[in-house]
């Protein structure tokens, strides 16, 4: 039984929620509290989510048809490489970590706060500033290089490739920040009894997401830097015309971008083990194995960077290796998928918005996964490289896994930090669209790209333009999923019902508190004497 | 300790005061694991062209002057005595002494930025600069390098490829370093102004300790530094 007994005097007065514990501007602004940090945070994510995405609308509204329709083609480079950087480094690299994790990482170990508050705070504003000067560099001359920035056209290209990427350097210190609170944290802010092996599977996933995030995001740092001493001051590193070499970018780049796909897809597994096992009224399956999996791919995770560069002239040894090692990730994303779907067997299955996502989660991220697999064979990737079999085994991943996993933890834990309820009907809609409007946008483009439809190109052949057109229609359906989703939880906001403190029934530390939490979480300190997902009364596991 | 306000307990969401300082030692260790990270980039481009041009480093790196480069080294070990010596004092709650071993590593920290600040403006003066830049490109006054090295190695020099990929290196990797440098002289002078106010004993010396480790390792980076670049040959 996990214990918990509000130290208040008088039972059934409560203390002011976090949203209520102090006002005005300032107390916003200069707050230390996590849940106010990842409330801000919540809400430049959902900015830069949107802004993405009119980009990805306008990019696939000019693939609508071969040749022009509606922008120029220098214009049409400027909006993906816009749509790509803004989405990976503004958009899902934050999005679980640095808004949910932030607000529910603490309170599901029983802390008051995450171990450095100011720093929290910091990485807070060190990501608005990069974000600023994303934005600086949209309107002075924009990017046009791809969100990979390779070399040597990024070194030569007249766009502000420059401001980009000292962007992308700065909000990579908020990420490093983030990850460095998430790991002092979890060692040292647990409550008593709070073992381990007693975290919920989300901690786990923030967890190996922060230790790639330590380990990861100072390469990328140093990568960036050098394409900027590289175009300020022509050091020759990477430009063949000095003697340097492109490829060893790419390998740098990857030695980050690579396990950066982790950072983004670990959170998204967290949120969904602890969605599948509230939903199925079921402890988890396999608690154990899907921790430890969690670990395990942020180990190999590193090891296989090589993967994006079949056809990059690197050694068919190394080409081999690096092919293995790809395939050797499959087996811990397995074990989670598989303990997923056995956690579900026989449980008594609710399903509520979402679970919905969950669900869809599972569907998008299985074939996400899985042609990944094909991607990792040499031999067909020489064919599948750089097509649209990419694009949309990417977004499956990071779309249809990472997203749907953000938008489905975002319900679930809307009403215990906002404490209302959102509309099941209209949640449910959103849903739906989204993920039919998903399947039309990414599904067509794996047909696109084995039947060789290249990425990036302005134009194609006409044989292409009927899957164009499905893509098209299908993001459009896709977007107005996203924006009803929106719509549903603002809504709540002013007319939702009160949500009460469990409304899920759900068995982590967060939902024992009132909703939304009071400033440090509990009334008094809980003891934990149980697993995170034990639904015995009367203890035991 | 007298005033009361100096007295620090420890901040209001950590359980005990000794959470809280191995909360932020463990913070500042994993901090660390980043800085070196952020360099392994430079020492991976410094070891797949040293593979790839031996003989051009072997050759370019002497326009370093390795005697500079072991004052500095000296200097840098020297400076990682006193702040270890700092920490202890801090520990003993001897603020005069806490006070005296910081101002001296901040001291040293100083002179190592001069004397880097007298190599590098001799390469500005020779023109044996990366690339080319906004204050200058590699454009070496071949006659002053002769008076200097002799003609042999000017002639040598003029034979290898791309020989400011080294001194772009060396650049590189020196200067990201000096910029740690002036951080940790930074970091030290905040923790030298909190000691002289008294705010260090026995009971609350974290910082200095956080402080300390950091400059070890900007010590420990250039330990690596001076023989990679300086004594290649």
């Amino acid at each position: 039984m996990t214990q918990y007994t509000p130290s208040s005097s008088e039972p059934g007065q409560r203390p002011p929620s976090f949203w209520n514990s102090s006002h005005g501007i300032a107390s916003w602004l200069f707050t230390l509290d996590h849940k106010r940090i990842g409330v801000m945070y919540l809400a430049f994510v959902w900015a830069a989510f949107m802004l993405g995405g009119v980009f990805a609308l306008l990019v696939r509204t000019e693939l609508l048809t071969a040749g022009k329709t509606i922008v120029d083609p220098d214009t049409y480079n400027q909006l993906f490489t816009l749509h790509g950087a803004v989405m990976v480094f503004l958009v899902i690299i934050p999005s679980i970590p640095a808004s949910l994790g932030n607000i529910i990482l603490p309170i599901q170990l029983g802390a008051k706060d995450v171990a450095f508050p100011r720093v929290n705070l910091a990485s807070f504003y060190i990501y608005v500033i990069g974000a600023l000067i994303a934005l600086y560099s949209i309107f002075s001359g924009a990017v046009d290089t791809g969100w990979t920035f390779y070399t040597p056209y990024s070194t030569t290209s007249n766009s502000s490739v420059s401001t980009m990427v000292l962007a992308a350097f700065i909000l990579g210190f908020s990420s490093i920040f983030t990850g460095l609170n998430f790991i002092a944290t979890v060692h040292r802010l647990r409550a008593p009894g709070m073992t381990f092996f007693r975290m919920p599977l989300f901690v786990w996933a923030l967890y190996a997401t922060s230790v790639i995030q330590i380990l990861a995001t100072p390469v990328l740092g140093i990568t960036l830097l050098l394409l900027i001493a590289e175009r300020v001051l022509h050091v020759g590193i990477f430009d063949p015309a000095l003697g340097g070499d492109p490829v060893l970018f790419q390998h740098f780049f990857w030695f980050y971008s690579h396990p950066a796909v982790y950072i983004m897809i670990v959170p998204g597994f967290g949120v969904i083990s602890d969605l599948i096992s509230t939903f199925s009224r079921k402890a988890i399956f396999g608690y154990r194995a899907i921790a430890l999996s969690s670990i395990g791919i942020a180990i190999v995770g590193f090891l296989v960077w090589g993967h994006h560069m079949f056809t990059s002239g690197q050694s068919e040894l190394a080409g081999m290796i690096f092919s293995g090692l790809t395939f050797l990730i499959a087996i811990p994303t397995a074990i989670k998928v598989l303990n997923w779907i056995a956690t579900l067997y026989k449980g008594s299955i609710v399903l509520r918005t979402p679970m919905w996502y969950t669900l869809g989660f599972l569907w998008l991220f299985t074939i996400g996964g899985l042609t990944g697999m094909y991607l990792a064979t040499m031999s067909l990737d020489l064919h599948l490289h750089d097509t649209y079999f990419v694009v949309a085994h990417f977004h499956y991943v990071m779309m249809g896994g990472t997203m749907f996993a953000f938008i489905g933890g975002l319900h679930y834990w809307w009403p215990k930090f906002t404490g209302k309820m959102y509309s099941e009907k209209l949640g449910n809609w959103a849903c739906a669209l989204a993920f039919i409007g998903f399947n039309l946008t990414f599904g067509s483009q794996f047909f696109l790209g084995v039947a060789g439809m290249p990425r990036r190109y302005y134009n194609y052949l006409p044989q292409f333009e009927p899957l164009h057109q499905v893509s098209t229609i299908g993001s459009y359906i896709l977007g107005l999923g996203f924006f009803l989703t929106l719509v549903c939880l603002l809504r709540s906001l002013k007319s939702g019902a009160d949500a009460g403190d469990n409304p899920w029934e759900a068995t982590t530390l967060e939902w024992k508190t009132s909703s939304p939490p009071p400033l440090e979480n509990f009334m008094g300190q809980p003891t934990v004497d149980r697993g995170p997902y034990d639904r015995a009364t009367g203890g035991g596991h | 300790m007298s005033n009361p306000a100096r007295t620090y307990h420890h901040a209001h969401h950590f359980p005990t005061a000794h959470d809280e300082s191995e909360a932020a030692k463990l913070g500042m260790w994993v901090f660390l694991a980043t800085e070196i990270l952020l360099f392994s980039g430079l020492f991976m481009a410094y070891a797949s062209y040293r593979y790839t041009h031996p003989e051009m480093f072997k050759t370019v790196h002497q326009l370093l002057d390795w005697k500079l480069g072991a004052v500095n080294t000296m200097v840098l070990i020297f400076s990682s005595l006193t702040m270890a010596l700092s920490v202890r004092s801090a520990q003993l709650s001897k603020q005069g002494q806490t006070v005296g071993y910081l101002a001296i590593t901040l001291l040293c920290g100083a002179a190592f930025l001069v004397v880097k600040y007298f190599e590098y403006s001799h390469k500005f003066h020779l023109g044996t600069l990366p690339g080319s830049g906004p204050l200058g490109h590699w454009n070496p006054d071949y006659a002053a390098l002769t008076v200097e090295h002799g003609a042999d190695f000017v002639a040598k020099l003029k034979s290898v490829d791309s020989p400011y990929i080294f001194i772009g290196i060396y650049f590189l990797m020196t200067g990201l370093h000096g910029l740690h440098v002036i951080i940790g002289m930074l970091a030290i002078t905040w923790v030298l102004v909190r000691s002289m106010r008294g705010d260090f004993s026995s009971k609350y010396f974290f910082p200095v300790e956080c402080v300390g480790l950091y400059w070890h390792l900007v010590d420990l980076i250039w330990i690596y530094l001076f023989p990679l670049l300086y004594l290649v040959g």
